[in-house]
């Protein structure tokens, strides 16, 4: 009856090692990539294996290269194209999240303040994806419900060079995805742009804005007053 | 640095002495290394050419400001004869050997022109002053430049005119400091 041959099953049955490898084991070696010829797969390795490890910057400008070519043939215009590469991030953050608390184990700590979650997104998050912290946090004086987080020379943009006519465009939008995806799963709505704010010293240099949903600010001021 | 000379490219037509350098690059390539440190200190590049391997203009920039500029029409011309002049040097090797490297320098009294075809048929050419050492390494690192500000651009159409800010910044911030 049950003959889905999901990762998750056929995994738990290589463990357990009494019971021969299925039938249809070749099968799925040979048909799914995700299995190599030792029948190791990635759900078979430990979650913090990869947790140092350092990934080609070369293939990783190839590969988001690509997506946002792959982006751009489905789009209208500037607007359109940043929140597809939202989106993709979107799905990015969701997932490292998750990881990234199960990464910390028992010292996990659920923020529920904003100065928590937005120091925890450039300090922890941004360490834990690129190797640095985000250069500066600030808060946006006009607005209340505003924070910026800046980067000097995000990893994505190192090779992207935005034409005039597209000068709008910050590729950025896929960080500001993931950071958005972080926010939500903490429950603070909000949403995040990229924006270009370059200065002398770095042309590439990115804000990310954040603005959060009326409901956040609400809850922030009824924990103040308590 | 800058000398009131003729443009390089000028020269070119009424060729005053060719040298073609036939053989494939040989052992000299080993002590590149430690020479890279030493080269850069005065460096006067003139200008930077990128054929595609149509021999179309993809790329042209001046590095000093006082030189003679052809119009843009005649650097296209430029670019297209010289694409044709590479392809006859490199089917002339009078050896046996079966692929040769074709045209690499170009002297003259006032410049030297250095070559460096890819793989894949693009060739950059550098202009510069004659006394110039090593602009090998000044080529390799221009392809390099290439490689990682102009090919790694999701926005850049393959064969077409470079137009890619960051290329352009890291290209002035490599040759510029040292002229």
């Amino acid at each position: 009856m049950n003959r889905d041959p999901s990762p998750f099953r056929t995994a738990s049955t290589a463990s357990t090692a009494t019971s021969p490898t299925p039938k249809y084991a070749n099968l799925t070696a040979s048909t799914n990539l995700r299995y190599s010829l030792t029948r190791k797969s990635i759900y078979d390795r430990h979650l913090n294996r990869t947790k140092t490890s350092e990934l080609s910057k070369s293939a990783f400008a190839f590969l988001f290269g690509e997506m946002v070519q792959y982006a751009q043939k489905k789009v209208y215009g500037v607007q359109d194209l940043e929140k597809k590469l939202n989106l993709h991030g979107y799905a990015v953050g969701q997932r490292f999240l998750e990881l990234l608390l199960w990464r910390d184990g028992r010292t996990a700590k659920r923020e529920t303040r904003i100065l928590g979650i937005l120091q925890f997104i450039s300090h922890q998050l941004y360490r834990a994806i690129f190797q640095k912290q985000a250069d500066t946090l600030e808060k946006v004086r006009e607005n209340e419900d505003e924070y910026m987080i800046s980067d000097n020379d995000p990893v994505v943009n190192t090779y992207i060079s935005v034409p005039k006519e597209m000068s709008q465009l910050n590729c950025g939008a896929f960080i500001a995805g993931i950071i958005e995806a972080v926010l939500d799963g903490h429950c603070f709505p909000a949403k995040v742009t990229a924006h270009t704010a370059p200065n002398e010293m770095w042309p590439g240099r990115t804000v990310f804005l954040i603005k959060f949903e009326p409901e956040v600010l609400e809850r922030e001021a009824l924990r103040v007053g308590s | 640095m800058l000398r009131h000379r003729q443009l390089p490219v000028h020269s070119l037509q009424s060729s005053i002495i060719i040298i073609i350098v036939i053989s494939p690059r040989t052992a000299d390539t080993s002590s590149l290394g430690l020479l890279i440190g030493i080269i850069i200190t005065t460096m006067v590049v003139y200008a930077v050419l990128i054929l595609n391997k149509a021999g179309g203009l993809i790329y042209q920039r001046d590095f000093n400001p006082g030189l003679q500029k052809l119009s843009s029409n005649d650097y296209l011309i430029l670019a297209g004869t010289f694409h044709g002049v590479h392809a006859i040097t490199s089917q002339i090797s009078p050896t046996n050997e079966t692929s040769s490297s074709g045209l690499e320098v170009l002297e003259s009294e006032n410049f030297v022109m250095r070559c460096f075809q890819t793989l894949t048929g693009t060739k950059f050419l550098i202009f510069a002053e004659p006394r110039q050492q090593n602009l090998d390494v000044v080529v390799r690192r221009v392809y390099e430049l290439y490689a990682d500000y102009v090919m790694k651009n999701p926005f850049y159409q393959i064969e077409m005119p470079i137009r890619s800010e960051g290329f352009d910044r890291h290209l002035t911030s490599y040759i510029k400091p040292h002229q």
